[in-house]
């Protein structure tokens, strides 16, 4: 029950890009087409699993074993940028379709913020390692969904007359806003 | 100024230009997770832009001091760790001296790791220029990123308590507006902004 909680929790009531703004740079950069929007969303909800469960064990048994906990930041850090480059390598060898697919995206996913964010909330809120890995899948889904939404009006969007200042960055921001506005809806699915 | 071609000028362009010409996140779109996330009030946002000007003045100066022997495949790995280290440095001294502003900040302070700002600077900057001018880089952007979090903190600090530095500035007859303090109004105040900056600098092309 636990479990079903944390991930319903993590895809759309505390949503990483609507309530925690992590993530805002390839939610603004990528979705400007739904196909890579999809394609974004799915690496980085890949990445996210892989790097709950490879981060949970490295803090538990490495960093909180030998007392250096402070090391977190450096330490996270270091392995989400090895587990994207494998990642990376691995999918070239075996299905160059989907490493075509995914292009640029994959080396792309090391700077997003949302990914070091879900390593220090998983750390902050005290996970086991099936919660943790859980709640890494659950906040993939949830960021797929916000971009793939937010690709879905910014195509409509192509045709609508918007004052030249707001165009661009600026109105795709105010349509998050509202979004954010929407996503507090489900609040109400799960109380405290 | 083109008379001015001294290195003097040089420098305080360097300065200048994250001031306004270059000013972050509503110029250059980056760190923007910081700017939504810790601007609910006027303290918060001050207290993130000052802790990213110290990660980037020492990222900015030691990326620029070690830039001659850093080889160009693993630059991005050796700056990442560079910063992380900075950061943790910044992370201790909050919690140690600040607490209760290491505890609004949260987890959005070890993210400063991943604020493409601090990146973003090294490989544009740092990497190509001494240290000096690297300095000047840092402190310009840092400020300008300081007043940008500022600003967004004021204007929602205004409209959603009725105060500015938690004194009232507006009177007991004005209604809070809540949203502003939710991340809807992160979003939209953001946005707005974005919108300002585009059409202040769009009437100013036109004037000249």
């Amino acid at each position: 029950m636990k479990l079903i909680m944390i991930f319903i929790s993590a895809s759309l009531i505390n949503n990483f890009v609507l309530t925690y703004f992590l993530g805002i740079c390839p939610f603004v950069g990528v979705s400007n087409k739904t196909e890579n929007a999809l394609n974004m969303g799915l690496a980085t909800t890949f990445v996210m699993t892989l790097t709950a469960a490879a981060t949970w064990p490295i803090y538990t048994y490495i960093l909180v074993k030998f007392n250096v906990p402070f090391l977190e930041y450096v330490a996270f850090i270091i392995a989400i940028a090895a587990l994207v480059q494998l990642v990376e390598m691995y999918i070239r060898k075996s299905s160059p379709a989907l490493y075509r697919a995914l292009g640029i995206y994959l080396p792309l996913i090391t700077t997003n913020c949302a990914v070091l964010g879900l390593a220090l909330f998983m750390v902050l809120r005290d996970y086991n390692y099936i919660e943790s890995i859980i709640f890494g899948f659950a906040t993939g889904v949830g960021f797929t969904l916000a971009i793939l939404m937010m690709s879905g009006i910014r195509e409509e969007l192509e045709f609508a007359d918007i004052p030249k200042p707001f165009q661009g960055i600026s109105i795709t921001l105010i349509i998050a806003s509202m979004m954010a506005l929407a996503f507090m809806g489900f609040a109400g699915l799960i109380r405290g | 100024m083109a008379e001015n071609n001294g290195n003097t000028y040089s420098l305080w362009h360097e300065f200048k230009k994250g001031l306004w010409q270059d000013i972050p996140p509503f110029r250059l779109v980056l760190g923007t997770c910081p700017t939504l996330a810790v601007t609910n009030s006027v303290k918060n946002g001050i207290a993130m832009g000052l802790a990213t000007l110290f990660v980037l003045l020492g990222s900015n100066i030691i990326i620029s001091a070690v830039r001659k022997y850093v080889a160009p495949q693993v630059r991005i790995a050796a700056y990442v760790v560079i910063i992380a280290l900075l950061v943790t440095v910044a992370d201790m001294f909050l919690a140690a001296k600040f607490p209760p502003i290491s505890k609004a900040l949260g987890p959005y302070v070890p993210l400063i790791v991943v604020n493409c700002i601090i990146l973003g600077r090294a490989e544009a900057f740092a990497q190509k220029n001494p240290i000096i001018p690297s300095i000047m880089d840092a402190l310009g952007i840092g400020l300008g990123f300081t007043m940008s979090l500022a600003t967004m903190g004021s204007i929602r600090e205004l409209l959603g308590f009725g105060s500015i530095l938690q004194f009232k500035v507006l009177g007991s007859w004005f209604e809070p507006w809540i949203v502003m303090i939710l991340p809807a109004g992160a979003f939209l105040v953001f946005g707005s902004l974005i919108a300002l900056v585009n059409y202040i600098s769009s009437r100013k092309a036109e004037g000249a």
